[in-house]
C-alpha cells in the first residue's frame, strides 16, 4: 500500500496589541458594548481616510526579524477587495507583492529532532468586523474589531504532520508574546490559524490537491483538525477517490471537518496599491534600530535555561513556550534556586491545573514567591511532598501563600519525636505478625508499617523520622 | 435691497475681497450678507438650479457669529463670507449626497478638514452645489437630482462635475466656492461659466472628507469670481492634513503675496497637443490672443511638443475607474444611506441597492474599472496605464525645466448645450481632453476667461509646476489686471427667465 505524506502550510493571523486601532484613533481593545469603539474611518464613511499606525507598523518589523525575514527597504498596502457584511469599505487594505517581511524561519523539536519551517511573508492589514446572528433572517454586525491591526504570517508548505503544525504554532506564539506584539490567544480569535493541506505518494514531488482547514480555535484543535484532515485525504485516495479543492470547516465536538465552500473559481480580490497610502520605506538605520529593541527570544531563552540552570532540552523548550511562563520559572528560582526542582512543578502539577482550568499562567492567582515559599517548605522538612500538592491545589484555588494554607490546614508535618514514638508504638502493637515477620529477617514490610503510621497522621508525619522511630522500636521488642 | 434686479454695486455681485473691506468698514454686516445672497438665490436658483441644499438657517446662525468676530476686530479675510460647498465634500450634520440616490439621505456626522478650515476662518457654509454623480461627468447633467443651466445661457450646460459650483459663483449665488477636480472638474466648469478655479497641486489640499472618486486624482481647490479671491480661499484650505497621508507637509505661502501684475520674462510653453484634439478655432484664437497679450506684457512664450499627451485620456480611463470601482464599493446599504427593500439575502440586498442606487454613467465607470483590475487584464490595463501615467509626469517635469508655465485651452469648446452630449460619453470625454494631463500629472493649473464667444465665455488653463501655485496665481492675475473679461456678469435677471 502507498505510503502518505502530509503538506502542509499555516496561515496565521495576530492580532497586535496597539493602543489605537490600524488606522485610526479608536482603542484597540477587546469586548465592549457593540459598536462602541468605532469612528467614521473605521465605519469606512464617506470621505475618511487612513492613517498607517506607526506602531503596528514597528510590530511587524520587529516580528518580521525575530523570524529570521528580509524586511523590505520599500513596502505598501494594497487594496484587496471583495464584498461582505463585515467589512466596510468592501475593500480590506492589506499587503500584497510589497510585504514586510520575506524569507525567515522557525526552528521547531519534534521527537528531539530540530525541524526548520520556513517563513514566506510577514505583512500587516487591518481586522474585519464581525457578523452575529441574531437568528431568523437577521443578522446583526459589530464593527469594534474593524480597523485592530492584523498581522499575518504565511508559513512555506515545510510542515509534514499534525505534530510539526503543533510545534510551529507554539514556537510561533512563543515569539510573538515574548515581543509583547500579540497575547497569542487562539480561544479568544486574537491568533487565528488557517492550514493548507494536501498529500501525496512519499517520495514524490508534486503537490496533491489543497484543503483549507478553518474554525480552529485551539493549538488541540489545530492539531486534531490536520491529523483528521490527513487520514480523511488517505482514505478518499485510497478508495480511488479525488480531493476536491474546498474550504473545509472543523468541528470541534463531532471531531470531523465538512464541506464549507468549494474553491472552483479562485477569488478575484482586484489588487491594486492602496492610493490614500503612502509607500514605507525603512531605512537600514531603522532596521538596525528595531533588531536593537528586540528583547531575547524564546530561542536564545531556551539555550540559556539549559547553560544557565543545567535543564534538559524538553524543560527548557516547554517552559519557554510563552514569555509568561519563563518569566514564571525565573522568578521562583531567584526565590528558589533548585532550578530542576522548579521546572517540575511548573511542568507537572502547575500545568495540570492551568490546563484543567483553561487559562495561562499570567492570569494565574499563584506567583513564583509562592510557589519558591512551597517549595521551600519541603525542602526544610516543613511539610511532605504529598501534602505539598494538596498545599497547591488550595494555592491554586483560592490565591492564598503557602503558610496561610498550612496554618488554616493543619498540614504542619510532625517532627517531634515525642509526638510520633506513641504512635509508632500504637502500630507495633496493632500488627503483631509484621512485626514478627521482620524481626526473621523479612524487611519489606516496613514500608506497610510506615504507611499505617502516616495514616494515622494524615501524612503529615515527616517519613524519614517515622521510618527511623520504627527501626528504633522494633529493636525494642 | 432688490436681489432681482441686480447691479454692480449689489453685496452679492462683489467678490471677496471686495466685502471683506465693507465687513472690516462696518459697511454691511455679515448677517446682511448672508440674507442678501440667500434672497440671491431665492430670486435665480430656480433657473440656474445650483444649489441641491440650502442651508439658509445654519448660514445665518455661523452669520451672527461672524458678526461677533467682526465686532471683537477679528475679521479674517474670510470672515462673514458666503461660500457654497460641492455636495461630494462632508459637512457635519448637513445633508451631502454626492448627487447620487444612493447617499440622498446621508448626513455625514463630521466635517471634511477644508470645511473644518473655512469654518475656523468664520466663513459661512451657505449652500451644497449640484455636481455630476460622485464627481463623474462633464456637464452635471449626471446629477441624479436634476441638472444645473449655465448662467449664460440657460440652454447650456455648465461643465462639471463641480457645475453647480461655477454655476452659483457666476450667477452671484455665492459669493466662493469649493470644488473638486479629477480630470478637470473645477477648471472646466469655472471655463464655461467665465471664472476663475484653481486646481491645486496634488496634496496640497487635504482629501480628508472628500468622498472619494479617484483618489489618487482628486483634489479640492478654490472657485472664485477672480484671481485674488481663489489666492485668498487656498490660503486657508492648503496645508498638510494629519488625517491625509497624501497631503504633503510642505511650507504653506501666503498666496496672495503671488498677485503681482508682472510676467517680465516669464517662460511660457505652449503644448501644441492640447490645441489640437477636436479645440474649436475660436477657443483656440482666444488663448492664442491670451498668450500674445501675456508676451506683450514681457513674457516669452514657445510652441513644444508633448506627445504623449495622446494617451492621456485613455490612461485616464483607466485609472479612475479602477480606483472609483473600489471606492464606491462600501455604499451597500448596510450601514447607510440607500437600501433596496426586501431582499432575500445579503447578496441581492448589495446588487439591488446599487443597481437601484447609482446612475448609468456610475455604473458604467464601476464596471469599467472593475474589469481594469481583473487578474487577468490588470497588467494591460491598470499597470500599463500607470507606465504611461509616469510618462505623462516626465513630459511635464521636463517641459518645467524649460519653462515656468504651460498654457492650453481649457475645454476645447465653449458651453455646450444641455442634452447635446448626453447620448455620446466618448463626446463627452473629450472635453476633459486638455485638464486631464494635469491631475495625472499632479500639478497644479488655474482657469481663467480669456473671451467669449457665441456670448459664452472661453477658459484659459496656466499650468504649473509642482507646489508652485504662486507662479500661475500671478501669471493669471497679470492677465486679468490687463484685461476685464472676469468682470462681465452673466445676463441673468430674477423672476421668470427672459
Amino acid at each position: 500500500m502507498t505510503e502518505y505524506e502530509a503538506v502542509i502550510g499555516l496561515e496565521v493571523h495576530a492580532e497586535l496589541l496597539t493602543d489605537s486601532k490600524m488606522f485610526c484613533g479608536c482603542p484597540n481593545e477587546f469586548a465592549g458594548e457593540p459598536n462602541s469603539r468605532t469612528c467614521p474611518i473605521c465605519l469606512g464613511l464617506p470621505g475618511c481616510l487612513p492613517v498607517a499606525n506607526r506602531k503596528a507598523v514597528e510590530y511587524v518589523v520587529r516580528t518580521a526579524l525575530a523570524l529570521n525575514c528580509t524586511v523590505s527597504p520599500y513596502s505598501i498596502f494594497h487594496r484587496k477587495n471583495y464584498f461582505y457584511p463585515d467589512m466596510v469599505k468592501n475593500y480590506q487594505i492589506s499587503q500584497y507583492d510589497f510585504p514586510i517581511g520575506r524569507n525567515g524561519y522557525v526552528d521547531i523539536t519534534v521527537n528531539g529532532q530540530t525541524k526548520r519551517i520556513g517563513i514566506r511573508r510577514v505583512h500587516l492589514e487591518e481586522d474585519t468586523g464581525k457578523l452575529i446572528h441574531a437568528g431568523g433572517n437577521e443578522s446583526l454586525v459589530d464593527y469594534n474589531r474593524s480597523g485592530v491591526p492584523l498581522m499575518e504570517i504565511v508559513s512555506e508548505a515545510d510542515i509534514r504532520s499534525a505534530e510539526e503544525a503543533r510545534e510551529y504554532l507554539l514556537r510561533l506564539r512563543a515569539v510573538l508574546t515574548y515581543l509583547g506584539v500579540s497575547d497569542g490567544k487562539m480561544e479568544e480569535g486574537h491568533m487565528r490559524c488557517e492550514p493548507n493541506i494536501s498529500i501525496r505518494p512519499k517520495g514524490t514531488e508534486k503537490f496533491g490537491t489543497r484543503t483549507e482547514l478553518k474554525n480552529l480555535n485551539s493549538f488541540r484543535a489545530v492539531y486534531r483538525a490536520l491529523d483528521y484532515e490527513i487520514r480523511r485525504q488517505k482514505e478518499v485516495l485510497e478508495e480511488g477517490g479525488k480531493i476536491i479543492h474546498e474550504t473545509r470547516r472543523w468541528d470541534d465536538e463531532r471531531g470531523v471537518t465538512a464541506v464549507m465552500r468549494t474553491k472552483e473559481y479562485e477569488q478575484e480580490y482586484r489588487y491594486f496599491p492602496e492610493p490614500d497610502l503612502v509607500p514605507m520605506y525603512f531605512s537600514p538605520e531603522f532596521i538596525e534600530e528595531q533588531r536593537k529593541a528586540l528583547p531575547e527570544l524564546p530561542d536564545q531563552v531556551k539555550a540559556r535555561f539549559i547553560s544557565e540552570y543545567g535543564l534538559p532540552a524538553y524543560d527548557a523548550e516547554i517552559l519557554t513556550s510563552t514569555r509568561d511562563m519563563a518569566k514564571f520559572f525565573e522568578d521562583t528560582v531567584a526565590a528558589f534556586p533548585e532550578p530542576k526542582t522548579v521546572s517540575n512543578w511548573i511542568m507537572g502539577d502547575f500545568s495540570r491545573l492551568l490546563n484543567a482550568a483553561g487559562i495561562e499562567i499570567g492570569e494565574s492567582k499563584v506567583k513564583p514567591s509562592d510557589l519558591a515559599r512551597l517549595l521551600q517548605l519541603i525542602s526544610e522538612g516543613t511539610i511532605s511532598g504529598k501534602i505539598a500538592k494538596t498545599v497547591f491545589d488550595e494555592m491554586f484555588a483560592s490565591g492564598k501563600n503557602p503558610d496561610e494554607v498550612v496554618k488554616s490546614k493543619g498540614m504542619t508535618q510532625i517532627s517531634g519525636e515525642q509526638d510520633l514514638v506513641p504512635i509508632v508504638c500504637q502500630v507495633l502493637d496493632e500488627n503483631p505478625d509484621v512485626v514478627a515477620k521482620i524481626k526473621a529477617g523479612d524487611e519489606k514490610p516496613l514500608g506497610f508499617l510506615v504507611g499505617q503510621v502516616m495514616k494515622y497522621t494524615q501524612g503529615r508525619a515527616n517519613p524519614p523520622l517515622v521510618n527511623k522511630l520504627l527501626r528504633q522500636e522494633l529493636a525494642k521488642r | 435691497m432688490n436681489a432681482t434686479t441686480g447691479g454692480a454695486s449689489e453685496p452679492y455681485s462683489l467678490t471677496a475681497h471686495e466685502l471683506h473691506e465693507h465687513l472690516v468698514a462696518r459697511k454691511i454686516s455679515a448677517f446682511e450678507v448672508t440674507q442678501v445672497l440667500l434672497e440671491r438665490i431665492a430670486a435665480v436658483d430656480e433657473q440656474v438650479k445650483a444649489y441641491i441644499t440650502v442651508t439658509a438657517e445654519s448660514a445665518l446662525d455661523a452669520a451672527r457669529e461672524a458678526d461677533e468676530r467682526i465686532a471683537r476686530g477679528e475679521c479674517g479675510p474670510l470672515t462673514g463670507i458666503p461660500v457654497a460647498i460641492k455636495d461630494v465634500i462632508c459637512t457635519k450634520g448637513i445633508l451631502t449626497t454626492c448627487a447620487s440616490k444612493i447617499l440622498r439621505n446621508y448626513i455625514p456626522p463630521y466635517d471634511a478638514t477644508v470645511i473644518q478650515r473655512l469654518k475656523d476662518a468664520g466663513a459661512i457654509i451657505i449652500g451644497k452645489a449640484n455636481m455630476d454623480e460622485f464627481a463623474m461627468g462633464s456637464s452635471t447633467e449626471n446629477s441624479a437630482f436634476f441638472p444645473t443651466r449655465n448662467p449664460w445661457n440657460l440652454s447650456r450646460v455648465p461643465g462639471g462635475s463641480s457645475g453647480g459650483s461655477a454655476a452659483a459663483v457666476a450667477a452671484d449665488e455665492a459669493i466662493l466656492a469649493l470644488g473638486s477636480d479629477t480630470g478637470g472638474s473645477i477648471r472646466q466648469p469655472a471655463s464655461f461659466c467665465g471664472i476663475v478655479g484653481l486646481k491645486p497641486t496634488y496634496g496640497r489640499v487635504s482629501r480628508y472628507g472628500l468622498v472619494a472618486f479617484a483618489s489618487s486624482l482628486d483634489q479640492i481647490g478654490p472657485m472664485s469670481k477672480d484671481v485674488t479671491d481663489s489666492a485668498i480661499l487656498l490660503n486657508v484650505i492648503a496645508g498638510k492634513d494629519p488625517m491625509d497621508s497624501t497631503s504633503v507637509d510642505i511650507a504653506v505661502p501666503d498666496f496672495t503675496k503671488a498677485l503681482v501684475n508682472d510676467v517680465k520674462g516669464l517662460k511660457i510653453g505652449v503644448p501644441k497637443e492640447l490645441f489640437a484634439q477636436g479645440v474649436r478655432a475660436e477657443v483656440a484664437d482666444a488663448v492664442m490672443k491670451g498668450i500674445e497679450l501675456l508676451g506683450n506684457l514681457g513674457a516669452e512664450f514657445k510652441e513644444l511638443s508633448m506627445p504623449i499627451m495622446e494617451y492621456a485620456l485613455p490612461t485616464y480611463y483607466i485609472i479612475a475607474p479602477s480606483e472609483a470601482s473600489s471606492n464606491l464599493a462600501r455604499y451597500d446599504g448596510v450601514r447607510y444611506g440607500h437600501r433596496a427593500a426586501r431582499s432575500s439575502d445579503v447578496l441581492t440586498m448589495f446588487a439591488r441597492t446599487r443597481e437601484e442606487g447609482f446612475g448609468s454613467e456610475v455604473k458604467q465607470r464601476i464596471m469599467i474599472g472593475t474589469y481594469a483590475l481583473s487578474a487577468g487584464y490588470y497588467d494591460a490595463y491598470y499597470l500599463k496605464a500607470q507606465k504611461v501615467r509616469t510618462l505623462v509626469r516626465r513630459a511635464f517635469d521636463d517641459a518645467f525645466r524649460e519653462f515656468d508655465v504651460l498654457i492650453s485651452p481649457t475645454s476645447p469648446t465653449v458651453a455646450f448645450g444641455i442634452g447635446e452630449k448626453i447620448e455620446d460619453p466618448l463626446e463627452m470625454k473629450l472635453a476633459d481632453v486638455c485638464t486631464i494631463p494635469v491631475n495625472l500629472a499632479g500639478i497644479p493649473a488655474i482657469s481663467i476667461t480669456c473671451g467669449f464667444s457665441e456670448g459664452l465665455p472661453i477658459g484659459m488653463q496656466i499650468m504649473g509646476r509642482p507646489f508652485d501655485e504662486e507662479t500661475i496665481i500671478r501669471v493669471a492675475y497679470t492677465f486679468e489686471q490687463n484685461t476685464d473679461f472676469h468682470r462681465r456678469k452673466p445676463p441673468l435677471t430674477g423672476g421668470v427667465q427672459a
